[in-house]
């Protein structure tokens, strides 16, 4: 057993060297000429604003709590499904109940709409095209 | 000085290491990444102790869950990066009397309890999955269904609290 965790500690060992020797080799290899305009964000283009740090949506929050509570759900199941063919219909029945419960929870979140997404509020379409003519129009004026 | 020991001493500096830098940091972002090394010498440190079904939990939990819901209260939080963090030293004598409390109390803790152990020699390292589903399914059956309505409890009752942040 512990043979195999010495793999994995090996597997990450050489992950992390492998990470260090390519930014050390980057590090020796690249030309640093830093300009303000170089290291600031890039925003697809546009002038970056604010900071890259913004505030999430409370929804993620709920939709972690949940998924957090149903890992644990996970890891009682691993346990269960080792000994579960040994134990035959009993181990069966009483890891049933132990989910059924938790789906208890899963229904009163459903239901009171805690999963539920706030969907973006769709522009009228006759407006943007409208708005989108009047652009070009100007446009054309200008040139 | 054995491998095994070299091994144990460097996830343990490890961990203290990373649990350094989250309480050092000002960055709050920065702090959590410093727990989450720390998490993972943890369960490094599980695995020396041939607790290997508790090491993958805390991975899972601990990694995966926790500190993904620490990030996201981070991020939650409005302006918070923007806030200077104080992690100077303040009240330095009320601080080491208290950590000197806590370290008396914890050492006695730990020289009184009566720990089962194994002697070195016959310590094994097997497998503790399927002993740990044998004793849920058997000796610990009650807890094991308690624990889903703990679960449940939790689950509404935290979709609760958000709710009402909305």
């Amino acid at each position: 057993m512990l043979f195999n965790f010495a793999t994995a500690l090996v597997f990450l060992i050489f992950g992390g060297l492998f990470v260090l020797l390519n930014l050390g080799i980057s590090r020796i290899l690249q030309a640093r000429n830093p300009h303000p305009v170089k290291i600031s964000t890039y925003e697809c283009g546009e002038l970056p604003e604010g900071e890259s740090w913004i505030q999430f949506n409370i929804r993620f929050y709920v939709v972690a709590l949940v998924f957090l509570i149903f890992e644990v759900e996970i890891i009682f199941l691993f346990p269960w499904a080792l000994v579960f063919k040994d134990l035959g219909l009993f181990a069966f029945v009483e890891m049933m109940i132990f989910v059924f419960i938790l789906l208890v929870g899963l229904a009163y979140v459903w239901a009171k709409g805690d999963l539920d997404w706030d969907k973006p509020q769709s522009v009228p379409a006759p407006e943007l095209s409208q708005s989108y003519e009047q652009k070009e129009v100007t446009e054309t004026v200008d040139s | 000085m054995s491998l095994f020991d070299v091994i144990f001493y460097l996830f343990a500096a490890f961990t203290l290491a990373s649990a350094a830098l989250m309480v050092v940091s000002k960055n709050i972002v920065h702090s959590a990444v410093g727990l989450l090394f720390s998490f993972f010498g943890v369960a490094g440190i599980y695995v020396l102790l041939a607790a290997d079904f508790l090491a993958v939990v805390q991975v899972l939990v601990y990694v995966g869950g926790i500190l993904i819901l620490l990030l996201f209260g981070v991020m939650l939080t409005q302006r918070i990066t923007s806030v200077d963090m104080r992690t100077g030293t303040l009240q330095l004598v009320p601080a080491i009397l208290a950590v000197a409390g806590i370290f008396v109390i914890l050492f006695r803790v730990i020289r009184t309890t009566s720990w089962n152990i194994v002697p070195e020699a016959e310590a094994q390292f097997i497998p503790t999955a399927e002993k740990i589903g044998y004793l849920l399914m058997t000796d610990f059956l009650i807890p094991f269904e308690i624990v889903s309505v703990l679960l449940l409890a939790a689950l509404i009752g935290a979709a609760f609290i958000a709710r009402k942040g909305t």
